[in-house]
């Protein structure tokens, strides 16, 4: 019988089915952080619970890190405390742990695909939705909260309940400036914040088919902004390319082996869904978020279009009407899970060369993992940035959500290539977040405000919009 | 330190209490507890940061207002606890003493995490939904009654069919919304289906 992809997985991990009519499934691959962990390490200890699969298991830090100075001990002493609380918890237990002492250390949702733990076919959990992400090597991959986490580190299981499945084609071609960040918002944009609830998402198309791994995982990271708590593409030569020579996949004959199973677990062809959605590649236009969650976007040409009694034009400071371009920004961050990998910052790299930020807007650049910062290092993408007048930093979540030392301040308007513009997402109650592609914040960064990609002129101009700006 | 809260698994078939009405779509755990807030090593006190930064923009918040102190029902609208899976979030609603959550719909995994800490969230229609804000609104002393096998929910003169997913339906009604223990039981099984796949043995 045809299946799809996430069918097999689950059936493959099945343990049984619990009374409840839950079911209880084998976790592949468990990545903890310091956040969402303390909490279920001491609810171990106070029933005398092993950790099941110490070796299943891999740590990191990354949410709370100062991404400015990263010797240790940190000068935010909860930072320091949190990241030894997570030393110790590992060392107790026997479990992997990269900090910023070591090579590996980054973001969770960067490090794992990186280091080849992300691969098809597993079942994969962390304490953090954004989980999701993994799904773009064809895993199975969600985010699990605190209680859960103690329940993966004691038994390697989970109890849940099993998923539909809607396939979302993407075919054709994307126009130029046009990324997979704007694919995703336009998803979650037409689908809805609560549309995917209860189900996974199945991303496929031509304009998927043609993605790399980290196009793959920049849609896949955002499901759970559209609510789909699961979000996937069905591993192929692309995939199978990734993950050769990566340091935790398999090597040799075995990695032969591997793809075969990893084929195998692939939707089959005429595998049948419970929803179907198509768009037009060629119809998605360079996208920025105007409101308080990731839905409220539009196309950087078209006018913002809805409910004039929507509290997030209030609190954005937006009309009905008005475009999002040409609003002036005081911050322009490039980083996250959702786009600070390689690719991202040479795109941004690409286009912020021989530019210079604007005189009023503060710049960042954090690169995802240490891994990404060393290989933008290589490729000498640190000199583009800082010339440019990027604050360079180290690997961590940095700007993305108000944990650490990085934050807006008051009403500061922040130029973003993160997932979330919920309030006070970036640290400041009443800061504000446009969620766009890292190209688009590059771009905005040298005008001083959000401007059209596509419009942005590499040779040092704004076209249409004269000589570069100075606009203070 | 509410870890105790982990065993305590028992049955939970009505909860019953006064209401707590907040109003708004796509509340995210974000604004139930802002990010600093998980600066922290245990889940101890969060309730005193919950809506920190809603209720300091706006005086006028559920969570402030003195009127709705003391109640154990929350009721909200559409795709309440969206966003991070931050278990800070549920866990500060249960320590503030909520129970119950009714609403027009969940996030998943905000629905999940309370589930595991013995907190079912009801979902109904919006007409109902706005019909009980009302009534807690005008009069918040009625206390609202919900019973997790049938979803009826009953307050004063209201009375709506709300449900709660089966399976999580079971769990509360058989005492087995908090999983640990059950999953430890037959262990053996993880074992051998582990030993199934391929990649566990590194292929």
């Amino acid at each position: 019988m045809a299946e799809t992809l996430f069918h097999k997985v689950w059936n493959a991990h099945a343990v049984r089915t619990l009374p409840s009519g839950q079911t209880q499934l084998f976790v592949g691959l468990h990545l903890i952080h310091e956040v969402t962990s303390p909490q279920a390490f001491d609810m171990l200890r106070q029933h005398g619970w092993k950790v099941a699969c110490p070796n299943r298991t891999f740590a990191t830090v990354d949410h709370i890190v100062p991404t400015n100075r990263q010797g240790r001990p940190f000068l935010d002493l909860m930072a320091e405390e949190m990241t030894g609380v997570l030393e110790r918890n590992c060392r107790e237990f026997g479990i992997s742990l990269w900090t910023p002492d070591n090579e590996n250390q980054g973001i969770v949702h960067v490090i794992g695909p990186e280091l080849g733990l992300t691969q098809p076919g597993l079942t994969i959990a962390c304490g953090d939705s954004h989980t999701s992400t993994h799904g773009a090597l064809g895993a199975i991959a969600l985010g699990i909260g605190t209680s859960q986490v103690r329940d993966v580190l004691a038994s390697q299981s989970l109890a849940l309940e099993p998923l539909k499945v809607r396939r979302i084609d993407v075919n054709g071609q994307l126009g130029p400036g046009v990324y997979a960040k704007d694919v995703i918002l336009t998803i979650i944009r037409r689908l809805g914040v609560h549309g995917g609830g209860g189900f996974a998402y199945e991303y496929g198309g031509t304009a998927l088919d043609k993605m790399t791994i980290d196009e793959r995982m920049t849609i896949c990271n955002m499901s759970i902004e559209g609510g789909a708590r699961v979000g996937y593409v069905n591993p192929d030569e692309t995939t199978f390319a990734f993950l050769r020579g990566r340091r935790f996949a398999p090597s040799g004959d075995a990695f032969d082996r591997a793809v075969a199973w990893w084929r195998t677990i692939a939707s089959d062809r005429n595998a049948s869904y419970d929803d179907r959605v198509t768009l037009d590649a060629a119809s998605i236009e360079p996208t920025v978020t105007w409101g308080i969650n990731p839905g409220q976007s539009v196309g950087i040409s078209e006018p913002i279009n809805a409910d004039p009694t929507d509290e997030a034009f209030a609190f954005m400071g937006f009309t009905p009407g008005a475009l999002v371009k040409g609003t002036r920004i005081d911050v322009a961050f490039i980083g996250s899970c959702t786009n600070g990998r390689l690719s991202d910052l040479e795109e941004a790299a690409r286009l912020v060369k021989g530019h210079h930020v604007a005189p009023h807007v503060k710049a960042l650049v954090v690169p995802g993992s240490r891994h990404v910062r060393r290989a933008a290092e290589a490729k000498g993408l640190h000199q583009v940035f800082i010339d440019a007048g990027f604050e360079w930093r180290g690997a961590g979540c940095s700007m993305c959500l108000g944990m650490n030392t990085d934050r807006l301040e008051g009403r500061q308007i922040c130029a973003s290539s993160s997932n979330r513009n919920f309030k006070g997402r970036q640290g400041s109650p009443t800061g504000r977040t446009l969620l766009m592609s890292p190209a688009m914040v590059a771009a905005a960064a040298v005008a001083g405000e959000v401007i059209d990609v596509r419009t942005f002129d590499t040779r040092g101009q704004v076209a249409g919009m004269g000589p570069a700006r100075s606009k203070q | 330190m509410m870890a105790t809260q982990a065993t305590a698994a028992g049955p939970i078939l009505t909860i019953s209490g006064r209401g707590l009405p907040l109003r708004g779509n796509d509340i995210d755990t974000d604004r139930i507890m802002p990010a600093r807030f998980l600066r922290v090593v245990s889940f101890d006190g969060l309730e005193q940061h919950l809506f920190e930064d809603d209720r300091a923009t706006d005086p006028r918040h559920p969570f402030s207002n003195p009127r709705y102190a003391g109640a154990t029902v929350l009721v909200v609208n559409a795709n309440f606890g969206s966003g991070s899976s931050r278990e800070h979030a549920p866990q500060g609603l249960l320590r503030s003493g909520i129970r119950a959550i009714i609403g027009e719909s969940f996030a998943e995994i905000f629905q999940g995490n309370s589930a595991i800490l013995g907190i079912p969230c009801f979902a109904a229609g919006h007409d109902e939904i706005g019909r009980l804000q009302m009534l807690v609104e005008q009069t918040p002393d009625v206390i609202i009654e919900a019973d997790v096998r049938s979803g009826v929910v009953t307050a004063g003169s209201v009375r709506i069919t709300a449900s709660v997913p089966p399976a999580l339906r079971e769990a509360f009604l058989s005492g087995q919304w908090n999983p640990t223990a059950m999953l430890l039981d037959r262990y053996d099984e993880v074992r051998r289906v582990a030993d199934r796949l391929p990649y566990i043995a590194g292929f």
